[in-house]
């Protein structure tokens, strides 16, 4: 057998080349398999979120509205009043835009462009319809005075392009002005940078305290007898599989002014029955709701770590001369942080997108972002200005996880 | 946990300490689903104790909530505990069937990819639910599936599959892949071995992520609150017009159904957990 002959397998074929074959035929069997799934959340998933995106910078309503207007605007660059032509293009088509009764729209978003455009464009629609041929320019300017206002027709400008990036400027209450550059709006209308902290921070404070009550139940899990903690994870995994609702439908019960939180506060005197504190539809439910309902995120990753750590470690560290506070947190606190990484990033991600809770027991100054979401969504339907906050909402969430990734790796995660 | 005998007493001090800050968290845990139990048996309209219920006084305590729940005039809760029950098997027959199937893929060696394809297959439990709410809502709306009975169906089973996935996914590390192919090499056409040996062995996983797929559906308002129309409403949307309007007793009456239900849901993953365990000779 000289070196170069090649193994063949049992059919002929050289060996490497059927084994290749076989990775490959394996390779496919089990694409297949995912495939379905896979395509299935690609088509009604994925691509609808992408679509947000194309969503919220979509700004071609202004844009086939005025065809003809932004043609002529090709030319004018701005500094004085535009000419004959693009007053007679503007002219024919609003004057499309009125007999549609479409021309609402318009005034609309044209509004957000400039204050007062709205009743500009209305007394310009009244009175059109004795319009002369020819000589549009004057007869227009001649309707309102603000016509003669090189700002208006600058606001027209503005909104020529089919894409625009405003929507994610106002989700940071920011707009470009006339001149393009970009000012902060008004303090006391500032409302979604309020949101956004309001936000970030009740995420936060959730997931402390949630790590605070977490931690110590979670070793008391981790350590006592089986028959005993096997009783009490029921405490723990009651409440997770209990509907959200029932959940903060009793808080509802427990918070109100009537209710037996309250009722205990007076039976203690720490307030008198008069004056019993408003304790829902405030942040403090929101805290409160939010922590007991999210608890179990936090203790169950936790309580998977603590369960591989060995009691002798302890006992070592204490036989070496450390008191149980140093053994503690020389040895048994070091050895959690991957349960804390990952019970924190868990309940810090689903804090961060809540809806249902805040909405109900948060009241005004308890809603997040997610309900302004909702609200744009459902209430003012300006879909697009919904989708640059979700995806705003998103990327936060996606760096998040890409942290917990790095730190605790996806496969980690366990559930009950 | 009992303390050796030659415990310091601050130690002991601290130890009792602990044990009551424990005590206190756990009774924060599960004593606010116990304040609906008696409250839906209240004979008054009103959402407290009253002082007949404080004196343990029968008359004050009645059923009348339940049979407004059942009985009830205009009461939307028969359809919607129909439409919610439907809508659940289908959404959770559908998670299952694609989500075991790729989670067999998934745990596939050969299988290529599989960091990314993991990623995008448990996408929607990491992305907001408001957010994918709004992104299944643009689907829906543009495929004419808004607030019929399939769209509702195929949002959860986006919403579900994650969770088979992860449990199959998990149970299927354990496996013995020689077995499957002793199967094949005594001959059994690999539907068969599938039947035979794979899924038998892996249904712990397959049964826990069907009822986290169920609970999902089930339970889940956002993405429901965008989809459905009159006919299509859910035990959670009527709970959450009903939470948002005023608080009746008879939420508290369907409120104490589902608990039940979620009695019954947690002993029966808690009994799968075990047997499972006992499958793969996972003593702890």
């Amino acid at each position: 057998m000289s070196s170069e002959q090649k193994i063949l397998s049992t059919d002929g074929i050289p060996l490497e080349e059927s084994l290749k074959q076989a990775e490959k035929k394996n390779k496919i069997k089990a694409f297949l398999l995912v495939t379905p799934l896979l395509l299935f959340l690609i088509i009604t998933y994925i691509i609808p979120i992408a679509d947000m995106f194309s969503r919220s910078i979509d700004d071609k309503m202004v844009t086939n509205m005025l065809p003809k207007t932004y043609k002529a605007m090709e030319q004018w660059d701005g500094k004085e009043l535009p000419s004959e032509e693009v007053f007679k293009a503007f002219y024919l088509d609003y004057k499309i835009l009125v007999e549609n009764k479409t021309a609402g729209k318009l005034q609309t978003q044209l509004n957000y462009e400039k204050n007062g455009f709205k009743s500009v464009l209305k007394k310009l629609a009244r009175k059109q319809k004795k319009f002369e041929e020819g000589n549009y320019k004057e007869q227009i300017m001649k309707v309102h005075k603000r016509w003669r206002n090189v700002d208006y027709w600058r606001a027209i400008k503005r909104r020529a392009p089919s894409y625009t990036y405003s929507k994610y400027l106002k989700g940071v209450d920011m707009y470009s002005n006339e001149e393009g550059k970009i000012i902060q709006v008004a303090e006391n209308r500032r409302i979604h940078r309020i949101l956004w902290s309001r936000t970030l921070e009740v995420a936060f404070f959730v997931t402390f305290f949630c790590f605070l009550m977490a931690y110590p139940i979670a070793h008391l899990l981790a350590t006592l007898p089986m028959k005993y903690s096997n009783l009490l994870m029921i405490c723990v995994l009651l409440p997770f599989w209990t509907s959200l609702l029932v959940r903060t439908a009793s808080w509802m019960i427990l918070l109100q002014q009537q209710g037996l939180v309250n009722d205990f506060f007076v039976w203690i005197g720490l307030v008198t029955n008069d004056n019993r504190p408003e304790m829902m539809y405030n942040k403090t439910g929101t805290y409160v709701a939010m922590t007991q309902i999210l608890l179990p995120f936090m203790v169950l990753p936790l309580y998977s770590v603590m369960k591989t750590i060995s009691p002798s470690l302890m006992r070592a560290g204490k036989s070496l001369g450390a008191t149980p506070g140093v053994a503690f947190f020389k040895i048994y606190f070091p050895l959690t942080i991957p349960g804390i990484g990952a019970g924190c990033l868990l309940v810090f991600i689903l804090a961060i997108g809540y809806y249902i809770t805040p909405a109900l027991v948060g009241g005004a100054s308890g809603t997040l972002i997610s309900n302004q979401i909702a609200y744009h969504m459902k209430s003012t339907l300006d879909w697009s200005f919904a989708s640059a906050m979700g995806l705003m909402l998103l990327t936060g969430v996606l760096v998040i996880y890409w942290i917990y990734n790095k730190l605790v790796g996806v496969d980690n995660i366990k559930l009950g | 946990m009992a303390l050796p005998k030659y415990t310091e007493p601050h130690y002991r001090i601290w130890h009792y300490f602990y044990l009551f800050v424990c005590g206190c968290v756990f009774f924060f845990l599960i004593a606010p689903l116990f304040v609906i139990f008696p409250l839906s048996f209240n004979a008054e309209e009103f959402l407290v104790f009253t002082d007949g219920m404080k004196r343990l006084d029968p008359d004050a305590f009645s059923t009348r909530w339940y049979k407004d729940m059942v009985y009830g005039t205009k009461n939307p809760w028969g359809l919607a505990a129909k439409n919610s029950f439907i809508i659940a098997i289908f959404a959770t027959i559908g998670s299952i069937i694609l989500g075991t199937l790729a989670a067999l893929g998934l745990s596939s060696r050969h299988m290529p990819y599989k960091g990314l394809i993991m990623a995008i297959l448990i996408s929607p439990m990491i992305v907001p639910l408001i957010i994918s709410g709004v992104a299944i809502f643009f689907f829906m709306a543009k495929a004419g599936l808004a607030a019929t009975h399939l769209g509702i169906i195929l949002a959860h089973i986006i919403l579900g599959t994650p969770f088979v996935v992860i449990t199959v996914t998990a149970t299927l590390s354990g496996f013995d892949h020689s077995i499957t192919r002793a199967a094949s090499s005594l001959g059994s056409n690999p539907f068969n071995t599938f039947m035979k040996i794979t899924l038998p062995l892996i249904l712990p996983g397959v049964i826990s992520g069907g009822l986290f797929a169920f609970v999902t559906s089930f339970d889940e308002v956002v993405v429901v609150l965008f989809l459905a129309g009159l006919d299509n409403t859910t035990i959670p949307v009527q709970m959450w017009t009903g939470l948002r309007e005023q608080l009746s007793p008879t939420i508290l009456a369907v409120a104490t159904c589902l608990i039940v239900l979620s009695i019954l849901i947690l002993l029966t993953a808690e009994l799968l957990r075990r047997r499972s365990e006992r499958l793969r000779g996972i003593n702890r």
